[in-house]
């Protein structure tokens, strides 16, 4: 049996209805109940739904063997997990964004809200861009609006949240899309039950 | 008799045995060390925050993130050292969980390295493993097969280093993206999908085109095999994602893994170059045993805090009470005594002393 941890959302939909068809089907999971978890003896899996950004902690601490996560939360936190697949769904971009005519004063610390500081931290401290973190946990939008940030670090999926709010895209910090990871030691223990399932999986995207 | 030794205390009582039993004598090491050391060797650490302190005469001083650096330090070259530890180190375990008192078990072999006591510490790792749980594995790597195939290839380090990081991941649609050509990226993902049992594998991976380097690293692993088979030891793989940093490590590496601990619980490799940076000749192995990642490996904790309460709220029942509770203890149960029973606390069976009377409850 393999404990399968998926994303709440429209992700997490879309990435159960590819286990469906690599044939890890499972019907009690749509159905409206409150149910937490969702198992078939039949295909063997039992499947969870986590805040997405608890899916790799499930997995990294092994209580669920595999899951599915965006790459924007695994670069975030760095969990120790494998990265088995590239899923190709949930496509869209991690960007630096601010006011579409901003101007970088350089001579000056670089405020930037956002709700992945980490990922931040990094891309700045490779430019050798002072700046300071200001941690938000929704809405980062307004930050730039309001002049709580000069620009965010966050993912850009259509832009369109953007654009309607006179932001645009600035530079484009890497590409985002889920993948299938697995607990390290899982795929040790379990390693015929995952192979199978990441193979089946990878036929299909 | 309740069993009141944890897997972590019972693990190290025969990590000890075991290792004394081939000629691996004890070491303690000093508690703190000169943090000179960890800012030069950095990169061997796991974790790079190191707890600092200023000693009296105003060294900087570091308690131990790691026992290896301080037992190598203090090893002349040439001489042939076999010796295990169990220390605690100071580290931070997981980002922004602050600093933990980490008990770890080790064993190093410093000197004039040879290919039995390569495969003597390997076989001691699995078997050390196999004392914690029947159900356990050891993943070995060489790293010299990787490094052997992104040898003379034009790169910067940041690249050299993505490329290891998507090895260790199995991250096989990063290394599409990394390699510079596609037939690097086709050898790589070629080697980081073997995985099974280590004689079986190798035999997979000969036929994975590789330049020279890589195959006298296989050809190593094949030496190892064949002691290891004569160990009979049946739950070593081959896993080629296996990687330490190899400013340090260019030889044999392994992890292990206990079925119930999220995380390995060993990892260990060939150290020959802290040797060499260290200005000293020779070779160098080792490992080290997580006994704090063991808590969790049983499945339940401990159901009762003793056998028996024996509940004696009056004094002058207290030589009854002391005579009640050897009878118990003789009987082999561990007993508390008491005025009330406390809360939180359970007991299989609760005796009450009252006016010179002993009650079961």
């Amino acid at each position: 049996m393999l404990n399968v941890a998926l994303p709440k959302g429209r992700l997490g939909e879309k990435a159960y209805s590819i286990m469906a068809q690599a044939g890890y089907e499972c019907p009690s999971l749509l159905e409206p109940n409150r149910k937490l978890t969702f198992e078939n003896p039949e295909t063997g899996v039992r499947y969870f739904w986590a805040k997405p950004s608890d899916v790799p902690i499930y997995v990294e601490r092994g209580v669920a063997d595999v899951g599915i996560a965006g790459k924007d939360i695994l670069l975030e936190y760095e969990p120790e997990v494998y990265e088995l697949l590239d899923l190709n769904i949930g496509k869209c971009r991690m960007c630096v964004a601010g006011p579409a005519d901003f101007r970088d004063d350089q001579s000056r610390t670089l405020r930037v809200a956002t709700k992945f500081p980490h990922i931040a931290k990094t891309y700045y401290s490779a430019r050798g861009r002072d700046i300071s973190i200001i941690k938000l946990n929704g809405s980062i939008e307004i930050a730039p609006i309001l002049g709580l940030s000069d620009v965010i670090v966050d993912i850009v999926e259509t832009g369109s949240t953007l654009l309607e709010n006179d932001l645009a895209p600035l530079q484009e910090i890497f590409p985002i899309s889920a993948r299938f990871i697995a607990n390290t030691v899982s795929y040790k223990f379990q390693y015929q039950e995952i192979r199978t399932m990441a193979e089946k999986l990878a036929a299909l995207v | 008799m309740s069993e009141r030794m944890r897997t972590p205390e019972r693990a190290a009582a025969q990590l000890r045995q075991l290792y004394g039993g081939y000629g691996y004598a004890p070491f303690k090491v000093q508690k703190f060390e000169r943090y000179d050391l960890y800012a030069e060797f950095r990169r061997f650490l796991e974790s790079e925050q190191i707890l600092t302190f200023t000693d009296t005469d105003g060294r900087l001083m570091a308690m131990k993130p790691d026992v290896t650096l301080s037992i190598v330090k203090d090893t002349l070259g040439g001489e042939m050292r076999k010796v295990f530890y169990h220390e605690n180190v100071y580290r931070e375990q997981r980002r922004g969980e602050g600093f933990k008192e980490i008990p770890q078990m080790g064993l190093e072999c410093i000197g004039d390295l040879d290919a039995y006591s390569v495969g003597e510490v390997v076989m001691l790792a699995a078997r050390s493993l196999e004392a914690i749980s029947s159900r356990c594995i050891l993943d070995v790597s060489h790293l010299g097969v990787v490094s052997g195939v992104l040898e003379g290839r034009v790169m910067t380090d940041e690249q050299r280093a993505a490329i290891f990081a998507a090895v260790a991941a199995k991250n096989t649609p990063a290394l599409k993206q990394l390699c510079p050509d596609e037939s690097l990226a086709e050898v790589l993902t070629a080697l980081v999908s073997l995985y099974g049992p280590l004689g079986e594998t190798l035999e997979k991976a000969r036929i994975i085109p590789l330049p020279q380097k890589s195959r006298n690293a296989l050809a190593q692993l094949e030496m190892l095999n064949r002691q290891l088979e004569i160990y009979g030891l049946d739950f070593v793989n081959l896993d080629f994602s296996v990687v330490n940093d190899v400013d340090y490590y260019d030889d044999v590496v392994f992890r292990g893994f206990v079925e119930g601990a999220a995380q390995g619980v060993l990892s260990g490799g060939r150290y020959d170059r802290l040797l060499q940076r260290m200005g000293k000749s020779g070779g160098a192995i080792g490992f080290a045993v997580y006994l704090d990642r063991l808590e969790r490996v049983e499945q339940t904790g401990a159901e009762f805090d003793a056998d028996v309460l024996i509940l004696c709220p009056s004094d002058s029942d207290a030589a009854l009470a002391a005579e009640t509770a050897e009878a118990y203890r003789r009987s082999g149960k561990t007993v508390r005594v008491q005025r009330e029973t406390p809360e939180q606390l359970r007991f299989r069976q609760i005796v009450k002393i009252e006016n010179g009377e002993v009650t079961v409850c």
